[in-house]
């Protein structure tokens, strides 16, 4: 992509949003592309007078990546969007519909990854149970 | 007085679309609000790893009916910017056109909506009145009314002669006048003041921080408008965005009302200044990188993310359109609000649910 790109890590990504929020961009969007059977890219996109920059995240299915719905609010909803299609969770969300934004409560695939990560831990309904 | 949550949708007389709010309220006002989406949701981004990259042009179009056009056109502009292809300068001004009269369509299919919502049926008739002679225009011009099939990947399948230019330039000038007729009775009467002024409040710095685009957020005052990146050929006309500040649902009225005509100005220079020549180019090889391309939909800002690998296949097609930007905004206009205001200030924001479910 033409415009800037940043790489994060799971223990960057917060510090490096809300900079970049202090120094007066919008979020805009998030995007997930699977890479292979066990990554995913996260890309972050953000904007300033029509200027975009992008935060680059690789990372493991497995990983439970920090929300950034703390720094901007409005990123709950594509953050849940992602959890549906692509099976990654996330950390600390404003509003967590746990996987049923899209989808039935009991569906375990993730419909846009060729290979899901098979979860056991706070999505599946006996955890959500345990949970409570 | 305890707490009572009432489902609004996914049926509502009001919504166009299945949308789903779950509104708690105290003494008929709102005090929290959860969006909940999925009524529509058909994965068409999953599509593009099947279809190539030309047949994704029919696909898109077909994500929201309104705007199809302008979703094809960010496409194929993304396509043709990822393979170095340079667009005939009459195909970007016949795009410019053909968005436009979409514009046009889907800002006064709105405001006969929004009037609907809160009871003035014959404004609602009046300005769907007017928007049949944009379909007569679109119809006549691409073969749909609606889902317009003219964006091909290198530039338009269609051309306007001069007869048409010129039958679309004198009804232009008579949904101006009509548009003009209603001005008043919209922006000044009692039952429309009453009803829209002071409700559903986005402030200038809450509409920037949630992220708000569009309409939303021009009228909370903050000047953006994507067209200003000058794709297609919207370098070469003069516009400056329509805004307002009082950040209301009358203010948001106001913005598309004024753009609206707006669109009328933007035709008639595209068609004073287009070229002759071709409206396409031939297209060799396959798309390969990443690239991000914005245009303006009538509901705001519109992004795809797309990936290739030099397949005819995608890797990935990321679609965010604006009504996902601007439904967390719900979650600040409505609380403090009565129920029954909750209709016109949701309306308020051009939801399209199926563009933003895709």
């Amino acid at each position: 992509m033409k415009e800037e790109t940043i790489p994060v890590t799971k223990e960057t990504v917060i510090g490096e949003t809300a900079k970049i929020k202090i120094e007066g961009y919008r979020f805009v969007t998030m995007t997930c592309t699977e890479l292979d059977e066990n990554r995913v890219d996260i890309i972050y996109h953000f904007d300033k007078n029509l200027q975009l920059k992008h935060f680059r995240f690789t990372v493991s299915k497995e990983t439970l990546i920090p929300s950034i719905s703390v720094v901007y609010q409005s990123a709950f909803l594509v953050e849940n969007e992602i959890q549906d299609l692509f099976g990654i969770h996330f950390d600390n969300l404003f509003i967590d519909y746990r996987r049923t934004l899209y989808l039935g409560g009991e569906t375990i695939a993730a419909p846009f990854c060729k290979f899901t990560v098979k979860r056991t831990d706070k999505s599946t309904p006996e955890a959500i149970q345990a949970e409570t | 007085m305890p707490k009572t949550i009432i489902p609004f949708g996914p049926q509502h007389p009001v919504l166009p679309e299945p949308l789903h709010l779950k509104l708690t309220v105290e003494d008929e006002v709102v005090t929290e609000v959860i969006p909940a989406l999925g009524f529509v949701h058909r994965g068409l981004e999953k599509l593009s790893e099947i279809r190539d990259f030309h047949q994704m042009v029919q696909v898109v179009e077909r994500v929201c009916g309104i705007c199809s056009v302008i979703h094809a056109m960010c496409y194929c502009h993304g396509i043709e910017e990822m393979m170095g292809i340079e667009v005939p300068p009459r195909a970007k001004f016949l795009r410019v056109i053909w968005s436009e009269l979409h514009r046009m369509q889907s800002h006064l299919l709105w405001l006969g909506l929004f009037a609907d919502s809160f009871g003035f049926e014959a404004l609602f008739m009046q300005f769907w009145k007017i928007r049949e002679k944009v379909m007569d225009i679109s119809e006549s011009t691409t073969g749909n009314r609606v889902i317009v099939s003219v964006n091909v990947v290198g530039g338009v399948r269609r051309d306007l002669n001069s007869e048409q230019i010129n039958w679309i330039l004198t009804l232009l000038k008579e949904i101006e006048q009509e548009i003009g007729a209603l001005k008043k009775t919209l922006l000044t009467d009692y039952t429309v003041t009453k009803r829209t002024v002071g409700k559903g409040v986005l402030t200038k710095h809450q509409a920037y921080g949630i992220g708000t685009v569009g309409p939303v957020l021009r009228g909370s005052g903050v000047v953006q408008d994507t067209r200003m990146l000058g794709y297609a050929a919207f370098n070469e006309l003069n516009f400056e965005p329509v805004v307002e500040s009082d950040g209301d649902c009358y203010a948001r009225t106001k913005v598309r009302f004024r753009e609206t005509l707006q669109s009328i100005d933007l035709i008639r220079q595209a068609m004073s200044k287009i070229p002759n020549g071709e409206i396409n180019v031939k297209v060799k090889g396959k798309p390969q990188g990443e690239v991000v391309s914005r245009v303006e939909q009538p509901r705001g800002e519109l992004l795809y993310y797309i990936k290739a690998n030099g397949t005819k296949n995608l890797d990935r097609l990321r679609i965010r359109t604006p009504t996902f930007a601007n439904i967390p905004a719900i979650l600040t206009m409505l609380p403090g609000m009565y129920l029954s205001d909750v209709p016109v200030i949701v309306l308020s924001i051009d939801p399209c649910v199926s563009c933003t479910e895709r």
